[in-house]
């Protein structure tokens, strides 16, 4: 069953030693990450969504619009999709000012809803860039450019291909408050490629995973980080996401207090106001368990939670728990012979102890 | 000065390169577009006849288009066909000799511009609604002009060069198919040395500038 605001994509793409077969109900609002190794066919789902990946069979239907069905020879050309794409290199036209740039796209997008270019502008605060030249620009400059190139022509779909892959730290953190406000301004679906857990953590609602051309998980940002029948290579990275409200700023230890369903943490003194909210990630290697409150330790961020599962790990020495404390997911990484000394089982009630947070802002 | 039949030879000469500078980005351009994108297995060949003319004698070249082109040639049967009368030894026949024997020099730079820009300006472009024809002008033009004005120098001083292909052809017919270069080799002939020199002295000069405007363009492009 298709709903109307809904995506369906099923591709298929055969090229020798790489075969690219998904089936996707994807939806039709906030940010989808399309997340995986390199070669694990991303860019490639992404290409087959805009069109531009000519030798793919199958079917794209978008919001009730069929854009491609070959079964029935359909396929819409790229310059017909009401779609915006931000490549990994920016791919700015080198003989066009920034201010053309932006306008070769929206002019001629006529029709579809038109976007101001002045709030593109400001939200990607580039408006002292207009006059200049692609070649006069910082790496980050030029990808804040292309993302409000794709955004001017007012597209129904935004497509970026990891558009931080090619920037450093610096570069990185200086576009990505503008890639969250995007999140929170545009009602638009936007299918975000990356490789990097944290940039998924950080922008991403929903996640798709893939590997080897295959999806091994779609679902919710939060549910899908938590499980652990992922792929051994990603849990090596194991760790959930938490979305919690700034509740108390704490003058005297400079602590500020973060709350989420099933509890709290104390992390070190954050400059937002209250009741701002906040993503922190929870690296599995970062929590630890124990039986009873443990008393004496410097560890001050404890959570009542149960045990939900335990599974297999990236090495035979340790095991992935996946807990439930009072409705926020945890994955706690410990080694086997722990388990086997606190005997941990499915239903079992524990403490975890989070030695350390990182937020995500 | 140049005398009159000099000038005729070097007007005649400058007519010729133009048209078939014009044909030539007329009709290269799509083949450049083609040979640069393609990945059809005639690539090779196509590619290949393009090129024929930088390693064949002109007289090879000019000995199979005069039989082409002459009475009982194929093309020569069209164009009789079609009231044209035979190309061999008119202005048109030159032209048509040219442009073959030119080709080369102007479709290799244009294929190596569009080469060079490769396949994303056009992704980018159609991501921005821009259709194949109309990303075509506004972004690979633009993008490969300096292609352009390489092939445009290289096919005008190549024709305006040619001798054995034009006696091949053209023979020798004045303000027909007398072009410069069969000029001197009349005035040789005759032991008119001064009026040779003039000539020669000045399709040197000529060649000698068009070479240092290509290679400081280049030069100036690659500073940049």
């Amino acid at each position: 069953m298709t709903s109307d605001q809904a995506i369906h994509a099923r591709f298929q793409v055969i090229w020798p030693g790489f075969t690219l077969d998904v089936d996707l109900e994807l939806p039709g609002r906030g940010v989808t990450a399309l997340f995986g190794h390199s070669g694990s066919g991303k860019t490639t789902l992404l290409r087959c969504l805009a069109g531009l990946e000519r030798h793919n069979i199958g079917s794209l239907h978008f919001k009730g619009e069929v854009w491609q069905d070959s079964a029935r020879g359909i396929c819409r050309p790229t310059y017909r999709r009401p779609l915006g794409y931000v490549f990994q290199e920016a791919s700015l036209f080198p003989h066009l000012s920034v201010r053309k740039n932006l306008d070769y796209g929206r002019k001629r997008a006529n029709g579809g809803h038109k976007v101001s270019l002045g709030h593109v502008v400001e939200l990607l605060g580039i408006d002292h860039l207009l006059d200049r030249m692609p070649d006069r620009l910082s790496g980050g400059e030029r990808q804040r450019v292309a993302v409000a190139r794709a955004l001017a022509t007012g597209p129904e779909l935004l497509l970026m291909d990891e558009p931080l892959a090619a920037l450093d730290l610096k570069r990185k953190n200086e576009i990505l408050p503008y890639l969250e406000r995007l999140h929170d301004e545009l009602d638009i679906p936007v299918f975000y490629v990356s490789h990097s857990p944290d940039e998924v953590a950080r922008l991403a609602d929903h996640v798709v995973l893939l590997s080897e051309g295959r999806v091994m998980v779609a679902g919710g940002l939060r549910e899908t980080l938590a499980r652990l029948d992922l792929p051994t290579a990603f849990t090596e990275d194991a760790g959930v996401v938490i979305e919690a409200v700034v509740a108390e700023h704490d003058a005297v230890y400079h602590l500020t207090r973060l709350d989420f369903p099933g509890g709290s943490v104390a992390v070190a003194r954050r400059p937002e106001s209250l009741k701002r909210r906040l993503r922190f990630r929870v690296h599995a290697r970062d929590v630890s368990l124990a039986l009873a409150r443990a008393e004496g330790t410097s560890i001050t961020n404890l959570l009542p939670a149960t045990v939900i599962e335990v599974a297999d790990a990236d090495t035979p020495a340790h095991v992935l728990v996946r807990l439930d404390a009072g409705g926020t997911p945890l994955i706690a990484r410990i080694t086997r012979r722990s388990l086997d000394h606190l005997g941990i089982a499915p239903g079992k009630p524990l403490w975890a102890q989070i030695k350390a947070v990182a937020l995500l802002t | 000065m140049l005398s009159n039949v000099n000038l005729a030879a070097v007007w005649l000469t400058l007519k010729l390169a133009t048209l078939t500078t014009v044909i030539l980005l007329t009709v290269g351009t799509p083949i450049a577009w083609w040979l640069a994108r393609t990945r059809s297995k005639w690539k090779g060949v196509i590619g290949a006849v393009v090129a024929l003319p930088l390693v064949l004698p002109p007289t090879v070249l000019g000995f199979y288009l005069l039989i082409a082109l002459g009475p009982q040639g194929p093309v020569g049967q069209l164009t009789q066909f079609l009231g044209w009368g035979v190309l061999p030894f008119t202005f048109t026949g030159l032209v048509v000799a040219s442009v073959f024997y030119s080709m080369p020099f102007v479709v290799q730079p244009l294929q190596q511009a569009f080469e060079a820009i490769g396949a994303r300006p056009l992704e980018v472009a159609a991501t921005l609604r821009a259709s194949p024809w109309d990303a075509f002008c506004t972004v690979v033009l633009p993008l490969a002009k300096p292609g352009f004005i390489t092939a445009s120098i290289l096919g005008f001083a190549h024709t305006v060069g040619e001798f054995g292909v034009v006696l091949m052809i053209g023979g020798n017919i004045p303000e027909k198919t007398r072009v410069v270069s069969v000029q001197i080799y009349d005035h040789v002939e005759a032991l008119e040395y001064a009026e040779a020199h003039v000539l020669a002295g000045g399709m040197l000069l000529f060649s000698f500038l068009v070479l240092l405007a290509l290679y400081s363009r280049q030069r100036a492009s690659a500073w940049k």
